[in-house]
């Protein structure tokens, strides 16, 4: 097990530090000034050479990008050229937002998918199945954005339940935040509790189909008590593979829904930051998605590892 | 009853009861900082302009220059010097008092050679700053100049407090009616009325700035009830939603937003005078006005608010003439048109007018090639490196004639003439004289097609009815509130 970390630390720092590598050329062939931004139509050419020393883009690429890996080695990310606060700041702001959301969407997805999925495929065939998986069909055709609008339409505008947009700040009150984000979450969760439903049926017919099922089933126990109790560990292995990739995609993925919702979230922040050429923002962001991508990864591995036994054992 | 009470508050929030003291303002940007002295984006005085920071003169909702920490002024030495006399019992948010010293710090730092202010022209013609005492403060320019005044009204010259000057990008202190209290980044700026405020008190307990992008979503929190009011409503599209409903006012105003075919006069074909003018004839303003605007922006024949007093109205001086341009594009050796790119910046008012544009041009022979871009990209190559046919952008800086008086700017219009009336109107102290300056400016450009004069960019607002003294015009960008408040007693 200890070997299995190891290896998986050491894969994972490898990944960080090429990642780095591209971000940073990748950002550095971008057209666009971030000061000429700033500066607007009219800005003094004078005033713009103070503000490129100030931000310190009057050195070479080179030292720029040592800079940025040794700052964040050291846990220092910068400071933002458009918002002039440390960038870690802006971040944690913005998580704030956009890691509650995903886990919100998350578990309202896993707590739609799963027992949907289960139901479909312990009655497959059924009107229930047909009924199920064609709302699931339909959840995955329609955008997301499109049912973000017509949730607020209804909910906001002719109810006038939920505010349409905004939200509040931790601060205000957990409840009123958790309302805030409500309608997001489950904007952005029936997609994803569409795709993953129809994973977790097709997983579970499988491994109806397989011996220890049968035995199961030999020993006396009905169709549903064989899935839940021998059938749904091992079904599970492909929905945890699924919930690991929506996890990241809607970490950052999230940013029409944002936009929608005018949510302060981190996918909003990554694209603002590229449209005001706020490059460092862009670089740390992407630096950290693409860490929490690779740790994620890690994570799902260990589950696997926790649902089945077998793969423990080191391969 | 009482469980059912508590859960109702927690999950909806308080029921809202009687009128908002609290004004919560929508803006479609997001300001970068909240230091106007910096940077040049409007975003900022949107927010900040005449709330938070205040300025020696003030700027107000019909572009006048009106006192404000400067109670009064002289003009001496030929117009040279003036001698600004400043308002007693003025404190800082941070409760600092504000007194010759602050106006002396405030300039100094933005003609300073590390200043990054955007307006940095406005105070080198400073030579001298002196102090007569802590109420009265004489400013000395190397020549008279009549714009100064109205320039040291602008955001970019507001006075700042030196012990909180550093911070203002993220902890704004002035000496205006509204104090900052928190900003949380991507949501919302809060301001909150300040109690010790020297001028009249204002109506609004505070305000509440909320920074919603999509238009889409700008309907939705207006109809919802979060926005009482969108100063400049980014959809003109639904305007009309708005209009059939008794619940809220639409105001049409204008900004000072000139919105222009630009045309780059340095390389052919638009270095020939007479294609410039048969593009002017090819265009069909009122056609671009009805597709792209909904109607609800005003034509501009020049480069000049139509709102000024000294504006003249040119729009007849090229009248849309397919026939005219035709000839034109035939005397100028392009008988059958020539292809060119049209690079159009991100706002939806370019890309619709954009479009509008290549047909217009189209019907007299000029193939236009549409090519969209973001702002960062537009600014890379249209307006740093010049490499550009044609573009369309809305001007929103106010007064920004002169631009024409610089050959490196990127419309490369460089003439003579139009560069001693510009030389004429900085140093005239004779306001007659200044207006037909300013006339003959705006006959110049005209005259030379130096580029498509399209339309005046309109400032829609849109607000709950009841609610009083919102800006009905942008003559420099600012919602002002001090003079807001509500009438009829419901929201």
């Amino acid at each position: 097990m200890s070997s299995f970390l190891l290896k998986k630390i050491i894969s994972l720092i490898i990944t960080l530090f090429v990642a780095t590598g591209v971000i940073f050329i990748l950002i550095e062939v971008v057209p666009g000034d971030p000061v000429a931004f700033m500066m607007g139509l009219s800005g003094s050419t004078e005033a713009a050479d103070a503000l490129r020393i100030e931000l310190g883009l009057n050195v070479g690429p080179w030292a720029r990008y040592v800079d940025w890996v040794w700052g964040m080695v050291n846990g220092n990310f910068g400071i933002s050229y458009t918002y002039r606060v440390p960038v870690i700041e802006l971040i944690r702001e913005r998580a704030l937002v956009s890691v509650p959301l995903t886990v919100y969407a998350l578990f309202l997805s896993t707590a739609i998918a799963i027992p949907a999925g289960l139901i479909s495929a312990s009655r497959r065939g059924s009107l229930v199945d047909t009924s199920f998986m064609g709302v699931a069909q339909l959840g995955v055709a329609i955008p997301n954005f499109w049912f973000a609008i017509l949730l607020v339409l209804f909910f906001s505008t002719t109810l006038k339940l939920f505010s349409a947009s905004g939200f509040p700040g931790w601060d205000a009150g957990f409840l009123i935040c958790l309302k805030a984000l409500t309608l997001p979450a489950i904007s952005l969760a029936l997609p994803q509790a569409a795709i993953l439903s129809r994973v977790m049926r097709s997983s579970a017919l499988e491994v109806m189909n397989e011996d220890y099922i049968r035995t199961a089933r030999a020993k006396g126990l009905n169709k549903n008590q064989a899935l839940l109790r021998h059938g749904l560990r091992n079904a599970m292995i492909p929905v945890l593979t699924i919930l690991g990739l929506q996890f990241s995609f809607l970490l950052a993925g999230g940013i029409i829904i944002e936009s929608v919702f005018s949510l302060p979230g981190l996918g909003r922040l990554v694209f603002q930051s590229i449209v005001q050429r706020d490059l460092i923002v862009v670089k740390s962001i992407v630096t950290l998605l693409v860490f929490s991508v690779v740790f994620i990864t890690f994570i799902v591995d260990l589950l696997y590892a926790a649902v089945d036994p077998r793969l423990r054992e080191g391969n | 009853m009482k469980i059912i009470n508590l859960i109702i508050i927690l999950f909806l929030g308080w029921p809202s009861i009687g009128w908002p003291m609290t004004l919560n303002v929508g803006l479609q940007l997001e300001p970068p900082n909240l230091d106007p002295t910096s940077g040049a984006a409007a975003a900022i005085d949107d927010v900040v302009y005449g709330n938070i920071f205040e300025g020696l003169v003030r700027i107000n909702e019909f572009g006048d220059i009106q006192p404000s920490l400067s109670l009064s002024w002289d003009l001496v030495n030929n117009g040279k010097s003036y001698i600004f006399y400043l308002a007693n019992d003025v404190l800082f948010h941070n409760g600092d008092r504000f007194t010759a010293a602050d106006v002396k710090f405030s300039f100094d730092r933005a003609k300073s050679n590390g200043s990054t202010n955007a307006k940095k022209y406005i105070f080198k013609p400073i030579v001298d700053i002196n102090i007569i005492d802590p109420h009265t403060i004489m400013i000395t320019l190397d020549q008279a100049r009549p714009d100064f005044l109205f320039n040291i009204g602008l955001g970019d010259a507001v006075i700042v407090n030196e012990d909180s000057a550093d911070r203002n990008s993220f902890n704004p202190v002035g000496t205006g009616p509204f104090k900052f209290v928190k900003w949380v980044r991507g949501d919302r700026v809060e301001l909150v009325r300040y109690r010790k405020y020297w001028g009249p008190s204002v109506f609004l307990e505070g305000a509440n700035f909320k920074f919603i992008t999509d238009p889409l979503s700008a309907y939705t929190a207006m109809k919802a009830g979060d926005i009482d009011a969108f100063p400049n409503y980014p959809a003109p599209e639904n305007l009309f939603l708005f209009k059939n409903d008794p619940d809220y006012e639409v105001v049409v105003g204008l900004t000072a937003g000139e919105t222009i075919l630009a045309t780059n006069n340095r390389n052919p074909p638009f270095d020939n005078l007479l294609v410039r003018k048969a593009i002017a004839h090819a265009i069909d303003r009122s056609e671009l006005i009805d597709g792209a605007m909904f109607g609800n922006a005003v034509p501009i024949g020049s480069h000049f608010a139509p709102n000024h007093p000294d504006y003249i109205d040119l729009t007849g001086l090229f009248p849309h003439n397919l026939d005219e341009a035709h000839k034109l594009l035939l005397l100028a050796g392009y008988p059958n048109g020539f292809n060119v790119s049209l690079k159009l910046p991100p706002p939806i008012y370019a890309r619709r007018t954009g479009e509008l544009i290549a047909s217009q041009l189209g019907r007299v022979g000029i193939k236009v090639k549409i090519e969209n871009m973001e702002w960062a990209q537009w600014i890379d190559q249209v307006l740093i490196n010049k490499n550009y046919d044609l573009s369309i952008v809305s001007h929103v800086e106010p007064m920004d004639i002169n631009i024409y008086a610089n050959p490196n700017y990127y419309f490369g219009y460089d003439n003579d003439d139009f560069k001693k009336i510009i030389f004429d109107i900085e140093s005239s102290t004779d306001a007659i004289n200044s207006s037909q300056l300013y006339k003959l400016a705006q006959k110049k450009i005209a005259d030379d097609a130096v580029n498509g004069y399209l339309y005046q960019l309109g400032k829609y607002g849109v607000w709950k009815a009841g609610l009083k003294g919102m800006w009905a015009n942008y003559p420099i960008r600012s919602n002002d509130l001090r003079g807001v408040y509500f009438v009829g007693g419901e929201q």
